[in-house]
């Protein structure tokens, strides 16, 4: 059923500052509403069940890329269509612009942003897995001020994190990974275009003398939240990438993940292929591409 | 049973200025009252399509602000200030656009529903990629589903679209 429309409330803060002051005034009591790529399609819906939100579309404070020698910082607006084009992001980041190109449609991609797709805390979100494998950071700010988070603390279960009612995702923040790290990154979905994923890997791995030296592994889709898998990753490190290294490390993810049926996939599909992909990746390790 | 609310609990209509088609328009409306019902039903432009109402056909396709948006995803309090596009606002008066030429001579339209989103996605990918690839062009329209499965001849529309404009592909 369509939603009561006179119900919602949608204010326009002029800056950041009036949007923070909301949230401290009336702790929980306001949503912030971004792009709205998520949010619009449950109020047709009629599944919004939140009615006062503000927007934050428009706050300049939020918006832009910068760069350190170090670090890539992302304003928590920045869309998928601003990825794309970013030069550095697509030199340094291939997986963040792959999942933003795989992320709906154009029209998608421009309206969706980044900070909406963590903040939502959606388990099948398509940027979470590779921002996990980048070991990206989170700014969250409120009228107290601010504070950063890894994001691998950031989701602790089906749609919840560590964000408090008076909090904002302001910026993300990742570290520029060295020019010897190889990155491969797998979205399966229904169709290559405007499909939400079954399941959606990130992996970022060095290695060093024929070993792994670093290796991050993400998925999204294979449970509650999206999540990193330092049980497998430490089955990997140290590791040459032989036969019997890829058996184990399937053996490790096998258990270290929990995918259910729902109506996109089935768990037992949903875990074949995340094996499947994770080999994948190991081989192309194994043989340095 | 619609659920009751109190006046202090429901939102009254917004007054939002915005310019639609070159026009500077007005517009009386609820907050989150989704653009595509306001261009429909308010200004009576309704060219622009509803499919399926979730950002998944693209229909619905506006261009704001020289990007490509689904309205059905866009809530009326959003476009305070900005530059609307829709199907309406394509051709200059009976001179019709390289694209929809494009898509006369290729029988690009079927029933029609989806044609006013692909003709602004086409436009839109030209905007952005004047030589588009075909794959530029497939990436291009992903997002807008025609349910008459026409797409080769829309495809073809695209790249006669190209040729007409001197852009080729």
């Amino acid at each position: 059923m369509r939603a009561y429309l006179p119900g919602y409330e949608l204010v326009v803060p002029r800056d950041l500052a009036e949007a923070l002051a909301l949230l401290r005034d009336e702790p929980g009591a306001w949503k912030p509403f971004a792009g709205g790529t998520d949010l619009m399609v449950l109020f047709e819906a009629g599944r919004l069940a939140h009615r006062k939100f503000f927007s934050i579309l428009q706050l300049p404070e939020l918006r832009g890329v910068e760069e350190t020698s170090e670090h890539v910082t992302l304003g928590a607006l920045t869309t998928y269509t601003e990825v794309q084009r970013h030069a550095t992001l697509r030199r340094e980041f291939p997986m963040l612009c792959r999942a933003a190109r795989e992320t709906g449609g154009v029209a998608i991609q421009n309206r969706g942003t980044l900070g909406g797709n963590i903040a939502n805390a959606s388990p099948a979100a398509d940027s979470p897995p590779a921002l996990l494998a980048y070991d990206a950071q989170l700014e969250l700010i409120s009228a107290a001020g601010s504070r950063w988070v890894a994001y691998g603390d950031f989701h602790t279960g089906y749609k919840q994190t560590v964000m408090r009612p008076d909090e904002l995702v302001a910026r993300i923040r990742c570290p520029r990974p060295s020019t010897n790290a190889k990155q491969y990154a797998r979205k399966v979905g229904t169709r290559r275009a405007q499909a939400i994923s079954k399941i959606c890997f990130a992996g970022l791995a060095e290695m060093f003398d024929g070993r792994v030296a670093e290796i991050r592994l993400a998925f999204g889709s294979v449970a509650p939240t999206v999540v990193r898998c330092r049980r497998t990753e430490a089955v990997l490190s140290g590791q040459k990438i032989d036969a019997a290294t890829i058996r184990a490390a399937r053996s490790e993810l096998a258990v270290e993940i929990a995918p259910i049926d729902d109506v996109r996939s089935t768990a037992g599909y949903r875990l074949r292929v995340a094996l499947n992909v994770l080999e994948e990746f190991l081989s192309r390790l194994a043989a340095n591409e | 049973m619609r659920e009751v609310l109190s006046v202090s609990e429901t939102s009254g209509k917004i007054s939002v200025n915005c310019v639609v088609n070159g026009d500077a328009v007005t517009l009386a409306a609820y907050p989150l009252a989704r653009l595509l019902d306001v261009l429909r039903e308010e200004l009576r432009l309704t060219g622009t399509k509803e499919g399926c109402g979730e950002g998944e056909c693209g229909a619905c396709s506006v261009i704001i602000n020289g990007e490509l948006v689904n309205s059905c995803l866009v809530p009326v309090a959003q476009v305070r200030g900005a530059e609307i596009k829709t199907i309406e606002g394509v051709a200059s008066g009976e001179q019709l656009d390289a694209v929809q030429e494009a898509f006369i001579e290729c029988g690009g339209a079927q029933c029609g529903i989806c044609t006013p989103g692909m003709v602004l996605a086409a436009l839109n990918l030209l905007e952005q990629i004047p030589q588009p690839t075909e794959a530029d062009i497939r990436e291009g329209l992903a997002g807008n589903l025609c349910r008459c499965t026409g797409y080769m001849k829309i495809f073809e529309s695209v790249v006669r679209a190209c040729e007409r404009t001197g852009a080729g592909s």
